[in-house]
């Protein structure tokens, strides 16, 4: 059998492991494929190139194919997310500037604290607070809008966003471009590595189940492609079953650190992927749980209402009919294939494919096609809990 | 005649900035800005108010670019991706090319297409000149590792330089690889005996 040969589009970031080690652990092969990783220089340059068929699958932000398929930015096409590949993972940093006045202000370095953190973070910036984010539609901008717009920063006068390319974020708090970050792992414990900014939050404690990167193509490449498209997701998967063993977690950061990959080393790799991130310059590590997510809890399902729920707030940020938006992006997150072209590899499927987003403040025994499986949590910070049903 | 088109362009490198700008003044009548980081991307724009913004897609600044184009507000002339305002063989030899182009909304297709031509043909152009250029060190290189693998065939064997060359050409035939291949391997393997 000639194996098939898919150009996959990725950016330098810890998340882009399922990838990785899809092509370089054999399991692509193992599938009859073999994968050309393509590194792109923005998520803006990735986009362009599955819309114009240069890449014919790639890693992406959660809410960039919802955001295609409602038509917005560049080259708006129907695209569609086949599964989730990392849940968590990103980082909330501020510039040293920011985090002594935070102190000052009586900060105690509470990590697990988005409403305290928030609330400081606040006052230190005196209500005019500039955050990089990596792109316009990604989880990073879902979750600083959400987090900072329930603690009262709601106009853009008071809440300016500016889009930074990851690996930049570091160069920019330097420059005192912006104030803080929100940005995806290395390039937050980099900021750190080099002294220019520290971390204040892990992402995770804004939304506890957040779909971070997700399995992008474009709706046609899908449909003219089945063959393909099911060996590719079931050769990622396997991926982050692997990825999702603590016995494979050094081999990882090895395989990542390989040269022209991340092009970051091992150890500041391996804190994302152990969840032992340092915060500051000359501090200890902190363990978060759950940091980054590549398999457990179900993570790589794409639940119609995650998809609901970006949806939901891009449409509010937007002005576009938020239940319109809504079924449109539910449509976008391939639940249907996930469990068609998966199910028989013993990855055991939930009951239903959307749930109430929020709900879960501990892990939790759920119906599933073998019994019972285990969800959560997923709470927000705020306890807000979303149902993805239009009338919700 | 129609005022001039303002364009600006991002372009950290500037021999490849230099070359942009001569190809774009020949297209006709247009104002050239260049900057060369994104730093402070939406203050520039903002100032100059760009009726076409290039940038090459390799560049990480076009993220930022991208958020400018999608926000609403930040000044009443938004860009959009080129793509829109211009036919599919345009964009395609734009995208080959490493070139994206965010046009105002608006303006007609007809004063873009000479612009972006112009790009396309400067960022060919520059693409073509590194390739030569990266072809020349190559070869210099092989030269010269061919030249020490003979050396040191000449050295060892008492031989005449054509009878070095002809026992790596033969090598290489024999094994199906390059002559500057069979070179390389023998001055790895003498550095390390050495």
């Amino acid at each position: 059998m000639s194996r098939s040969i898919l150009d996959i589009g990725y950016l330098p970031l810890v998340d882009a492991a399922p990838l990785v080690v899809a092509q370089k652990m054999g399991f692509a092969e193992a599938e009859g494929l073999s994968l050309n990783l393509h590194k792109q220089p923005s998520w803006s340059a990735l986009r362009d190139g599955v819309a114009l068929g240069t890449l014919d699958a790639a890693q992406m932000l959660s809410p960039l194919p919802v955001a295609m398929s409602l038509g917005l930015g560049g080259l708006p096409t129907p695209m569609d997310a086949l599964m989730v590949m990392s849940v968590n993972g990103n980082v909330i940093g501020v510039s040293n500037e920011i985090a002594a006045k935070m102190r000052t202000g009586g900060w105690q370095e509470s990590f697990r604290d988005p409403l305290g953190t928030g609330n400081h973070l606040i006052r230190a910036t005196g209500r005019r607070l500039r955050i990089g984010v990596p792109f316009p539609f990604s989880m990073h901008a879902e979750l600083v809008f959400y987090w900072l717009g329930a603690l009262g920063l709601k106009t853009p006068g008071e809440l300016d966003v500016h889009t930074i390319p990851p690996p930049l974020m570091s160069d920019a708090i330097a420059a005192d471009e912006i104030d803080a970050f929100c940005v995806g792992e290395p390039w937050g414990s980099i900021a750190v590595e080099n002294g220019t900014g520290e971390l204040i939050l892990p992402a995770n404690a804004i939304w506890a189940f957040a779909p971070e990167k997700v399995l992008g193509a474009r709706r046609d490449w899908i449909d003219e492609h089945p063959g393909e498209t099911r060996a590719l997701m079931r050769a990622v998967v396997g991926a982050a079953r692997w990825l999702g063993a603590e016995e494979n977690r050094l081999m990882a950061s090895e395989v990542l650190s390989e040269p022209g990959l991340i092009d970051v080393p091992d150890g500041v790799l391996d804190r994302a992927l152990s969840g032992h991130l340092i915060m500051k310059s000359r501090a200890l590590s902190l363990h978060t749980p759950r940091f980054l997510e590549f398999y457990s809890s179900a993570a790589n399902f794409p639940w119609r209402s995650q998809a609901a729920w970006i949806a939901s707030n891009i449409a509010a940020r937007v002005g576009l009919d938020r239940t319109d938006a809504m079924r449109t992006a539910m449509g976008c997150f391939r639940s249907d294939l996930y469990r068609a072209n998966l199910a028989d590899l013993g990855i055991d499927m939930p009951g239903a494919s959307a749930k109430m987003e929020g709900a879960l403040s501990e892990p939790t025994a759920v119906a599933s096609a073998k019994g019972s499986i285990i969800l959560g949590p997923d709470a927000f910070f705020d306890g807000t809990v979303f149902d993805p049903s239009p009338q919700g | 005649m129609a005022e001039a088109l303002k364009i600006l362009v991002v372009e950290p490198d500037e021999p490849r900035a230099r070359m942009i700008m001569d190809g774009l003044a020949e297209a006709g009548n247009v104002d050239v800005t260049v900057l060369g980081t994104a730093t402070g991307l939406a203050r520039r724009m903002a100032e100059i108010a760009p009726d076409v913004v290039l940038i090459a897609m390799s560049n990480p600044s076009r993220d930022t670019l991208e958020a400018l184009s999608v926000a609403s507000g930040f000044n009443d002339r938004p860009v959009a991706m080129f793509v829109d305002q211009t036919d599919d063989a345009t964009t395609r030899a734009a995208i080959e090319a490493g070139v994206s182009a965010y046009v105002v909304d608006g303006l007609h297709k007809d004063r873009i297409k000479p612009v972006l031509d112009a790009a396309i043909a400067r960022f060919n152009m520059f693409a073509k000149l590194r390739t030569e250029l990266a072809a020349a060190k190559t070869a210099l290189a092989e030269r010269k590792t061919i030249e020490r693998a003979k050396g040191l065939l000449m050295t060892a064997k008492g031989i005449s330089e054509d009878q070095a060359y002809a026992i790596l050409r033969k090598t290489a035939m024999d094994q199906g690889r390059k002559v500057s291949e069979v070179a390389e391997a023998l001055v790895t393997a003498s550095d390390l005996l050495r």
